[in-house]
C-alpha cells in the first residue's frame, strides 16, 4: 500500500475508533458506578432492592441494544454509514451528559429513577447504532488481505472504554473524600460530565470524514436497498446466516468479553471483598498489558483465517474459568483470622434495633495476616435490653482486603489471562461479521447478532450469574455455569457449521 | 459432516424451548421464594422492603423471558434450517444472499 494509502486509513481508523471509544466509555461509566448510583437515585432503605433495580437499568441498556442496532443499522444502509454513526454519538454523549445532571431520589423522589431509565434507554439504542457503522465504515476502507488487522483497531475500544471509564473514576475517587464523592452533587458525577468535552472533540473529527467509498459507489450505482429490514431478516439466504453468526460465533464471543472484563472486576470487589481501589487497578493492569493482543489476533486471522482463533478463545475460557475464580477466592480466603495480627484498636459503636429495646454493636478491626494480607473483621452482635439473655453473637464479615505485591500480581496476570481469551474472540470477529453479509445490509445484518450475542448473552453475565449464586445450595462459582454453558454452545456450532473463510471481495 | 449438522439441528431445535422451560421453572421458585418473604415478615417495615423485594424478583425474570423467548424461536429456525441441509453448503460470497 503506498503511503497516501496507509494515511488515509490511519486518519479513517483514528476518527472511527475515537468515537467509538467515547461511547462504549459513556456507557461503562453507568455501570461502573452501579453502587452509588443505585444509592442516589433509589429509595436508601431498600439496599439490596436498589442495586437490583440498577443493575436491572443496567441491563435494560443491553436488551434496547439490539433494537439500535435495527433502527440505526436500517438508518446506515439507507443514508449512509457516516452521518448514522455521528447521530449516535451525539445521542450518547447528550444522554450520559444529562445523567450526570439528574437530581438524587432524596430531590425529587421516582422522578429521578425514571429519568435515569430513560436517559439509559437512549444510551443503550445509541451504542446499539455505533459499532456496526464504525466496524462496516473502517472494513470498507481497508484493502483485500488487511481487514482483520484494520478493523481490529475499532475492536480496542470497548476494552479501552472500560480502561479509560475506571482510570477517570479511580482519578476522582482519589482526589476527594469518600463523603465528597458520594454526596448527591459529589464526584460521582464528574465522569458524565467530563462526556460533553470527549464527544464535541469526536463530532468535530468525525464530521470531517468522508462516507464509505463503497457506499458511496453503490448509492451512485442507486443499487442501496430501500428496505434493509426485509431483506436481512425476511429472506432466508441471508437470515440462515445471521442465526449462524449469532449462535456460532457472537453469543460465544460476548459471555467471554463480559466475563473477562466486567464479571471479573465485579468477583474482585463482591466476592473476594477486594477493596474498591485494588479491585480497579488490577483490571486496569491486565486491560493495559492485553490490548496488543487485539491487534495481534485481527492480523493472525489475516493469515490463518478467522473461526479457529475465536473458538480457540472460547475452549480456553470454558477450561480455565473454574480454577482461575477457585483461585481468587482461595488467596483472599481469610476466614482463619484468629491467627492475624491486629492493626490498632478496634472501633466499636452501637445502633438501636428498629421497633426494639435491643441494640446492635459492631466491632471493626483492622488486621494482617503474616503473608501480608490486610482486611477488615466486623462483627455485628445483638445485646438484648434484657440481662438474662446477654448478648448474641451474631455474624463475621470481612472485607477490604488488600493483598500484598505478589498475589495483588497473581491477580492481575490471572485477569489478563481472560482478557486474552477476549482478544482471541473479539480481535478478529468485526472482519469477521463485515465479510459474512454485502453492502447493500451489511450495517443491519451484522449490528443485530452483534447487539444480541454482546448485549443480550453478554451484557446479562454479571446479572444472571447473580442470580444464580442465589440458588439454594449454590457457591461463588456458580454463577460461573452461565457463560461456560453458553460459550460451550457456541463452540459446538462454531466448530461444525462455520467456515474457516476469509473473504478477499467485500465489494458487492 | 453434512450428516452430524443435520443431526444436530434436532438437539438445536429441542434446546430453544428446553431453555424457556428452565427460566419459567426458575422464575416461579425465585418469585415463589421472594412471596414467602412477605408472609414470614413480622415487621411492617421487614414486610414493606419483602414486597418490593418480590416486585424486583417478578420484573427481572419478566424482562429475561421477554428477551430470551424470540432468541430461543431464533434457535429453533436455526435447528430446522440445520436439519434441512440449509448449512450443508455455505454461500461463497454475498452475492449468493
Amino acid at each position: 500500500m503506498s503511503n497516501n494509502a496507509s494515511q488515509g486509513i490511519g486518519k479513517v481508523i483514528f476518527s472511527s475508533s475515537l468515537g467509538t471509544l467515547i461511547e462504549w466509555y459513556d456507557f461503562y461509566i453507568f455501570g461502573s458506578l452501579a453502587t452509588v448510583i443505585s444509592k442516589q437515585f433509589f429509595p436508601e432503605e431498600q439496599g439490596t432492592a436498589a442495586l437490583l433495580s440498577t443493575l436491572a437499568i443496567f441491563a435494560a441498556g443491553f436488551i434496547v441494544r439490539p433494537f439500535g442496532a435495527l433502527v440505526f443499522g436500517r438508518l446506515g444502509d439507507i443514508i449512509g454509514r457516516k452521518y448514522t454513526f455521528l447521530l449516535t454519538l451525539v445521542l450518547m454523549g447528550g444522554s450520559t451528559f444529562l445523567i450526570g445532571l439528574v437530581p438524587g431520589y432524596k430531590s425529587i423522589g421516582m422522578l429521578a429513577p425514571i429519568l435515569v431509565l430513560l436517559l439509559r434507554l437512549v444510551q443503550g439504542l445509541a451504542l446499539g447504532g455505533e459499532y456496526g457503522g464504525a466496524a462496516t465504515y473502517v472494513a470498507e476502507h481497508s484493502p483485500p488481505g488487511r481487514r482483520g488487522y484494520y478493523t481490529s483497531w475499532i475492536q480496542t475500544t470497548a476494552t479501552l472504554g472500560l480502561f479509560v471509564s475506571l482510570g477517570v473514576i479511580l482519578l476522582t475517587k482519589m482526589s476527594m473524600s469518600n463523603e465528597a464523592f458520594n454526596a448527591e452533587w459529589g464526584g460521582w458525577r464528574y465522569p458524565f460530565w467530563v462526556s460533553i468535552l470527549l464527544v464535541v472533540v469526536s463530532i468535530y473529527i468525525r464530521m470531517k470524514m468522508k462516507e464509505s467509498p463503497v457506499f458511496t459507489k453503490l448509492k451512485k450505482e442507486g443499487k442501496t436497498s430501500t428496505n434493509p429490514l426485509k431483506e436481512s431478516f425476511a429472506h432466508k439466504a441471508n437470515l440462515k446466516m445471521v442465526l449462524l453468526a449469532l449462535f456460532g460465533a457472537v453469543m460465544g464471543q460476548g459471555v467471554i468479553w463480559y466475563t473477562g472484563q466486567f464479571y471479573a472486576q465485579n468477583f474482585l470487589e463482591t466476592k473476594a471483598m477486594l477493596d474498591f481501589e485494588q479491585s480497579r487497578t488490577i483490571v486496569l493492569w491486565a486491560i493495559l498489558f492485553a490490548t496488543p493482543f487485539f491487534i495481534l489476533f485481527g492480523a493472525l486471522s489475516d493469515r490463518i483465517g478467522r473461526k479457529w482463533i475465536m473458538i480457540l478463545g472460547m475452549l480456553l475460557g470454558i477450561l480455565t474459568y473454574r480454577p482461575i475464580y477457585q483461585m481468587f477466592l482461595d488467596k483472599t480466603d481469610v476466614s482463619a483470622s484468629a491467627g492475624a495480627t491486629m492493626l490498632g484498636a478496634p472501633s466499636v459503636r452501637y445502633e438501636p434495633v428498629k421497633d426494639r429495646p435491643d441494640s446492635i454493636m459492631i466491632t471493626s478491626t483492622e488486621k494482617q495476616f503474616a503473608d501480608g494480607i490486610k482486611f477488615r473483621e466486623t462483627r455485628t452482635d445483638t445485646m438484648f435490653a434484657n440481662p438474662i439473655r446477654g448478648t448474641h453473637p451474631g455474624n463475621t464479615t470481612y472485607t477490604e482486603k488488600r493483598l500484598p505485591t505478589d498475589t495483588y500480581w497473581l491477580f492481575v496476570f490471572l485477569v489478563f489471562l481472560q482478557i486474552v481469551y477476549v482478544t482471541m474472540v473479539y480481535g478478529p470477529i468485526a472482519a469477521f461479521l463485515v465479510e459474512l453479509f454485502p453492502t447493500k445490509i451489511r450495517y443491519t445484518s451484522m449490528s443485530l447478532p452483534y447487539h444480541i450475542g454482546n448485549g443480550v448473552f453478554g451484557g446479562l453475565v454479571p446479572f444472571i450469574a447473580t442470580l444464580i449464586t442465589s440458588f439454594k445450595g449454590a457457591t461463588p462459582l456458580s454463577g460461573l455455569w452461565y457463560p461456560i454453558g453458553v460459550a460451550s454452545v457456541c463452540l459446538v456450532i462454531g466448530s461444525i457449521y462455520l467456515r474457516n473463510k476469509k473473504d478477499e471481495n467485500i465489494l458487492d | 459432516m453434512n450428516n452430524l449438522k443435520r443431526g444436530l439441528g434436532i438437539i438445536w431445535m429441542i434446546l430453544g424451548p428446553a431453555s424457556i422451560i428452565f427460566m419459567i421453572w426458575q422464575a416461579a421458585d425465585k418469585i415463589g421464594i421472594a412471596r414467602e418473604q412477605v408472609q414470614l415478615a413480622t415487621s411492617a417495615a421487614a414486610k414493606s422492603m419483602a414486597a418490593s423485594n418480590a416486585t424486583n424478583t417478578i420484573l427481572q425474570w419478566a424482562i429475561i423471558i421477554a428477551v430470551f423467548l424470540p432468541i430461543a424461536t431464533g434457535l429453533v429456525i436455526f435447528g430446522k434450517y440445520a436439519m434441512a441441509g440449509e448449512y450443508d453448503r455455505l454461500p461463497e460470497s454475498s452475492q449468493e444472499l
